[in-house]
């Protein structure tokens, strides 16, 4: 009776027990609420600030293309700022009526006062680009264009800038009161800015964009995958399958373990050494980077590789070499099949890291300003997270949004880059259950 | 007990030696594991290896296939010699010896691809077959001698791995005897299997010893005295007694062997 009620009744030993219990597993709890709140804080503060960089306030100006002004056999020498003066004085004229008078500023500084400082060279690149606009004379010539607004029009209209009459205040009461009269009579109008995803880096924050930076990091990682996968996979068979036992191999096992604990910036300056001066390599080049970046990859390849090697059933090797295969076609067509998903989600993660790497980047030169988006692994590029810290480093107010937008994108495709990775070892590792 | 000595001694006649180990010793680093082994098996039957655990049966039988050479460590003295052929000759290739030999394991442990694929690798890495006809009559060979034909005939494309165990182990003897070896190798076949799986693989086991010379480790003497003809019993890395399956269980003529399979030690 009494053994029965030492069950039924816990001793008080048990309960002080259960309760520390209940405290343990509240702080598992709580720290994983602590992480969900850090993250979600930062998502949420760099989505608020990346916002304003996704569209673009852009005024409608009918531009006259005459000949004298533009040369159609040489539109680069064109008067390109004469003729959006004329624009824009024009387009004054025609609002007069729903202007107020006393806001309508001279002739001379009104395009100056509404446009972005690198509208003459949207305009000059746009009509380039469409070469049959030129050589036409009257209203023939006359085509209407969207021009970005100037920076600080365009941060006061999403409310990040506030008129004052200071002495260098960005923007005037004034201009702020004629620029809300062009948005009621929409010749000023907010529009997705597109050149943010297809554009290249720019001075003027209206005209920058990431797609130079992701193509020179797409390049980068492309010629990192190339380098550091069949590397990488190689050596962990080697020490897996291949590697006599003994104190050489295991000090090239620790060497290569230890490497992977070497900061990037250490792999950056190697790169500067050997393939910039020693080398002579193209500097700046995704080729480099992507090189560097495939030294500071390749022991994580390495190891993942490894202990996915060492994961495999031994009776599975046994079973081909007992058939009589030879141990390189028990290796490919058996033991490397079954460590694949391991080898696919350690080298991904490790491609990951050398996505968002920047430190090696800096010392190879793969941070220039640059106005093009890079053609080809040889031709001189930046990596996105060097182009945020560019932009994160810039004066002007427009950049800090766009350098918020760049990390929401590199995040973006650092999420995608880890989903593949779980999805494909998910999937492979169905087909081999067993 | 007479009858089966007297089918020994008939059959004795034309049973040709089919392995014959003379002193065979091997060790991993300063462990002997087998010291200094002479036994022979002969051709088309059943030779069974019993002892306890670690008594070096199973180095023993990995040593006829040379599946040692794996193992970095281990060190093979003496000779093997598979009919006319010395197996640890520097010229032998490993690949070759071990298409005449095939093995089975302990474990089930087909290959994560079809029931076809899992029975045609042997024959395909040993280019025995050359287009898709012969492969696919070598795969139907194979499966009906390892009685999984019936069972698996409208199913070759699914995996080998989501047969049953009892299968999945049949479907080992049909890849392990897809090469037409001359041996094959069992090392304790039916330790992860029900005793209905066994059964199977025991009847099988009589079937194909008509064609192919077994060994085969096992740790249950009953399976032992069911499926064999001449039984070896180890202890401690030694051969300590080798004759008819009847004998040596009801006639021992070394006391450790009787002291083993009357159960007083082991």
């Amino acid at each position: 009776m009494s053994g029965l009620l030492d069950l039924v009744k816990p001793r008080r030993s048990l309960s002080r027990r259960k309760r520390a219990d209940r405290l343990f597993a509240a702080c598992g709890a709580g720290a994983v609420f602590l992480v969900v709140l850090w993250i979600g804080f930062l998502f949420a503060s760099l989505l608020v600030r990346a916002l304003p960089a996704m569209t673009a306030y852009e005024i409608a100006l009918t531009v006259q293309l005459e000949p004298e002004q533009i040369p159609p056999d040489n539109p680069r020498r064109g008067n390109w700022r004469g003729v959006l003066a004329q624009a824009v004085a024009d387009l004054l004229n025609a609002e007069a009526q729903t202007l107020d008078a006393e806001l309508i500023p001279s002739e001379r500084v009104a395009a100056k006062l509404l446009l972005s400082k690198g509208a003459a060279a949207e305009l000059r690149s746009l009509v380039i680009k469409n070469p049959s606009w030129l050589g036409k004379t009257g209203t023939e010539s006359a085509r209407t264009v969207f021009l970005p607004v100037s920076d600080s029009l365009d941060q006061y209209a999403k409310g990040l800038l506030v008129p004052s009459t200071q002495d260098g205040a960005l923007v005037s009461p004034k201009t702020a009161e004629l620029f809300d009269q062009l948005r009621q009579a929409g010749v000023v109008q907010r529009k997705f800015a597109w050149r943010f995803f297809v554009r290249a880096d720019s001075r003027f924050p209206a005209l920058a964009g990431i797609a130079g930076a992701v193509k020179g990091s797409l390049l980068a990682i492309m010629v990192c995958l190339f380098l550091s996968f069949p590397v990488g996979v190689a050596a962990a068979v080697w020490f897996e399958d291949f590697a006599p036992e003994g104190r050489r191999t295991d000090l090239f096992r620790i060497n290569v373990y230890n490497l992977a604990a070497v900061p990037s910036i250490i792999f950056g300056l190697l790169g500067l050494a050997v393939f910039l001066n020693f080398f002579s390599m193209p500097r700046g080049a995704p080729l480099v980077g992507g090189m560097v970046l495939a030294l500071m990859t390749l022991p994580t390849v390495i190891v993942v590789s490894a202990s996915a090697l060492r994961a495999v059933p031994s009776n599975l090797r046994e079973a081909a070499l007992a058939l009589g295969a030879s141990r390189q076609e028990a290796i490919l067509h058996h033991v490397l099949p079954y460590a694949l998903p391991g080898i696919l989600t350690g080298t991904i993660i490790g491609l990951a890291r050398a996505f968002g790497e920047t430190a090696p980047l800096l010392l190879i030169g793969m941070t220039a300003f640059l106005t093009s988006v890079p053609e080809g692994i040889s031709s001189p590029a930046t990596a996105l997270p060097a182009q945020i810290f560019l932009w994160a480093d810039q004066p002007e107010r427009g950049f800090a949004a766009r350098a918020s937008a760049a990390i929401v994108a590199l995040l973006i495709v650092l999420t995608l880059v880890n989903l593949a990775a779980i999805l494909l070892r998910e999937k492979m590792e169905k087909g081999r259950s067993r | 007990m007479t009858q089966t000595q007297t089918t020994a001694t008939t059959e004795g006649a034309d049973n040709e030696i089919c392995l014959e180990a003379r002193n065979l010793s091997v060790r991993y680093g300063k462990v002997q594991a087998v010291k200094d082994i002479s036994l022979v098996v002969r051709a088309r039957q059943v030779t069974a290896l019993i002892g306890p655990s670690g008594c070096g049966k199973s180095t023993f039988l990995r040593a006829i296939n040379r599946m040692n050479d794996l193992i970095p460590t281990c060190v093979v003295q003496g000779s093997v010699r598979l009919g006319e052929t010395e197996i640890y000759d520097p010229a032998v290739e490993v690949e070759a010896l071990r298409a005449r030999i095939g093995m089975v394991f302990q474990k089930p442990n087909p290959f994560a691809t079809s029931i076809y694929n899992n029975v045609a690798y042997g024959p395909r890495v040993q280019g025995l077959v050359r287009h898709r006809r012969e492969t696919d009559e070598r795969v139907e060979k194979s499966l009906r001698r390892a009685g999984l034909w019936d069972e698996v005939k409208d199913r070759l494309k699914e995996s080998g791995t989501s047969l049953s165990g009892g299968q999945q182990q049949r479907l080992c003897i049909a890849r392990a005897i897809a090469a037409d070896p001359e041996v094959v190798l069992m090392d304790e076949p039916c330790s992860a299997l029900d005793p209905i799986a066994t059964a199977r693989i025991e009847d099988l086991m009589d079937e194909l010893r008509a064609r192919y010379t077994i060994v085969i480790v096992t740790h249950s003497m009953q399976q032992a005295a069911r499926v064999s003809k001449r039984t070896a019993f180890f202890l401690l890395g030694e051969l300590v007694e080798e004759g008819a399956t009847g004998e040596v269980f009801t006639n021992p003529q070394d006391e450790r062997t009787l002291n083993y399979v009357t159960g007083r030690m082991g």
